[in-house]
């Protein structure tokens, strides 16, 4: 038998039947059923601070964390520039669109204001990804992190575009078709679709051949070159596509605050980006939603309950560092991965040898 | 001999693999030094030699990993001297790897899938490969023939040793080889894989010719129509393997010593 001959020619149906679909595993799931019935009817059980300040800003900051995802779990890649990127992009449609600072803003349409600033943001975050793709491991983490910190500084300092300190404040948000798209129910349901349709998107992706390839280079960025790839150009197309990610959920968190200051693209909320995602897991995208959640709620409800104990309420972060801290010790695939853990444990139990679906 | 002649007649004139000079250093230590070898289309070859000869070198300096620090390398007369190593891949160049170099976190369906993909268009397609995808069909003829269906949907880090070597010549004959270097594919095999092995190589397409470094002579000696020696980074001997095995120079160097 000639094997790359048949390798070539051959298109024989080889045992197409017992492979098993490359389908979504949600489907055959029922929690994520409940999941997601639970995210869409959210509105009729959630009142409007929890509806915006929990469950949006979550979702925001957890499609921030996605695109990290994607670059860590995927193509072995530690950008800590994400946050950096969806700041860009919410800097972009404060200047190009309307705002209070009438000197600043350029007074377009949301509409226009939009499209541009996802392209600009997704050619800045490219640029820098073509930069940090020239190094691995610490020195990726190094080349992202001194681009997060230069443009924190820059936008503190630059008055002509950002507006130094003070930032851009009183962003207008779109209004049409009679709808205050702003308004807590509307607004969730964008940030819902927007965040969905990223998170299909990865999920989608993982498995299609510029995903897997990723995977690959990942694994073995040598061999992968030797299969004919090139590695380097396959790196800055992640990038670029996690750069598109980070600036959709920067116009929704510019939306959200309805301003945007060099506070927000600070270096600790750089780091934050990366500690939501390691704590919810890197390997699956439903971890970055997870680890946002978990991070909104202790920034949330942490404060009272260390008042409570007499203690400092801004010491939240000594809670989600100790978190974090416990996550990398014992887990390094984060709560995913403890529960997946879990279920296999539970599963092994029941049916001995059973095997959790992903 | 007579099927060599006539397999050699019909893949034509000229040469698969021409190095003219090649050196390469390592800061002051020449690895390679003024390696010229001339490989036919179709042509098998072994090369021999002991540890530190630059064998492994040779491979990285053809294949692209590094580049030669001087000399000339063409491919089926195109000079690659300076080509990446996936522009080579994409011209009909493959190479395994003495340590298995594969892609743990996917699974052996993946693997392959990535090497048929890898030398093909859309490596960048954000559409996931359909039921009907040709080269979802030609990885699992691929996976079929270097026998490991049975664990297609397994991640390649659970495999036994043997099935990682048998996938790293799988991703090695992805697409359509012209060429191929194989890096000590027999290494850690059992007697039983050894012969898989040999049955793997001998029945490759006439048209695809091969450099195999290996230290089983009776793996290399049985799949090879010619051997080159190497010593020291230098070429010290080409000729037939009987020619090779019978030469008392060769034997003082490399066959004698640890055998008697």
């Amino acid at each position: 038998m000639s094997l790359a001959h048949d390798a070539r020619v051959s298109v024989r149906p080889v045992s197409v039947a017992q492979r098993p679909a490359r389908t979504w595993p949600e489907i055959n799931n029922p929690a994520a059923w409940i999941v997601a019935v639970i995210l869409l009817i959210m509105p009729l059980i959630a009142s409007g601070f929890f509806l915006i300040e929990i469950f949006a800003t979550t979702l925001i900051l957890g499609t921030m964390a996605l695109s990290l995802m994607f670059l860590a779990g995927y193509g072995g890649m530690v950008s800590l520039m994400q946050l950096t990127i969806a700041g860009f992009s919410a800097y972009m449609v404060a200047v190009l669109g309307v705002s209070s600072n009438a000197n600043i803003s350029l007074g377009w349409p949301w509409w226009l204001a939009v499209p541009m600033a996802l392209a600009l943001a997704t050619a800045f975050g490219t640029l820098g990804g073509a930069l940090a793709v020239r190094t691995e491991g610490i020195y990726t983490i190094m080349i992202t992190l001194a681009i997060g910190a230069a443009f924190y500084y820059f936008t503190n300092q630059n008055w002509a575009i950002f507006n130094g300190h003070t930032g851009i404040n009183t962003v207008a948000t779109p209004h049409f078709w009679g709808v205050n798209w702003r308004a807590d129910i509307p607004f969730y349901y964008i940030v819902l679709a927007v965040a969905a349709l990223c998170y299909f998107a990865v999920e989608y992706l993982s498995r299609a051949p510029f995903g897997l390839a990723l995977q690959g280079v990942r694994d073995n960025p040598r061999r992968m070159a030797a299969l004919g790839f090139n590695v380097n150009a396959h790196r800055v197309a992640a990038y670029a596509f996690a750069s598109f990610v980070a600036a959709l959920a920067g116009v929704l968190q510019v939306w959200n605050y309805r301003q945007i200051s060099p506070g927000s693209v600070s270096v600790g909320a750089c780091i934050d980006v990366l500690i939501i995602a390691v704590v919810g897991g890197i390997t699956r995208p439903i971890g970055p939603f997870i680890g946002a959640l978990i991070f909104v709620l202790l920034r949330t409800f942490a404060l009272d309950f260390l008042v409570r104990l007499g203690l400092d309420g801004n010491r939240f972060r000594c809670l989600i560092g100790l978190g974090f801290l416990a996550i990398v010790f014992w887990s390094s695939d984060g709560v995913i991965g403890l529960w997946q853990r879990w279920r296999q444990r539970r599963g092994a139990d029941r049916f001995s040898g059973g095997r959790s679906h992903g | 001999m007579d099927s060599v002649a006539r397999r050699l007649s019909a893949v034509g004139a000229g040469a698969a693999l021409e190095l003219r000079g090649v050196t390469r250093m390592f800061g002051a230590l020449a690895a390679l030094t003024d390696v010229t070898i001339t490989v036919r289309p179709g042509e098998r070859r072994a090369v021999l030699g002991s540890n530190g000869a630059g064998k492994t070198t040779l491979f990285n300096c053809i294949a692209g990993d590094f580049p030669p620090s001087s000399g000339t390398i063409r491919f089926f007369g195109e000079d690659v001297t300076h080509f990446p190593p996936y522009e080579r891949i994409r011209r009909g160049l493959r190479r395994t790897y003495q340590i298995s170099a594969l892609f743990p976190g996917l699974t052996v369906q993946d693997n392959v899938y990535l090497a048929c993909r890898g030398v093909s268009r859309g490596r960048f397609s954000f559409l996931r490969p359909g039921q009907n995808d040709a080269l979802m069909h030609a990885a699992d003829n691929l996976v079929q023939a270097v026998h490991l269906s049975a664990v297609r949907d397994q991640r390649v880090a659970e495999l036994a040793h043997g099935q990682q070597r048998q996938l790293e010549i799988a991703l090695a004959l992805a697409g359509a080889p012209r060429f191929v270097l194989f890096d000590e594919p027999a290494a850690g095999l059992s007697p039983t894989e050894r012969a898989e092995l040999i049955e793997i190589l001998t029945s490759l397409p006439a048209h695809i010719g091969y450099i195999i470094i290996e230290h089983d002579m009776d793996v290399a000696l049985r799949v090879v129509e010619s051997v080159t020696m190497m010593h020291n980074g230098r070429v010290f001997k080409e000729g037939l393997p009987q020619e090779i095995q019978s030469d008392p120079e060769v034997q003082e160097l490399y066959l004698g010593g640890g055998h008697e």
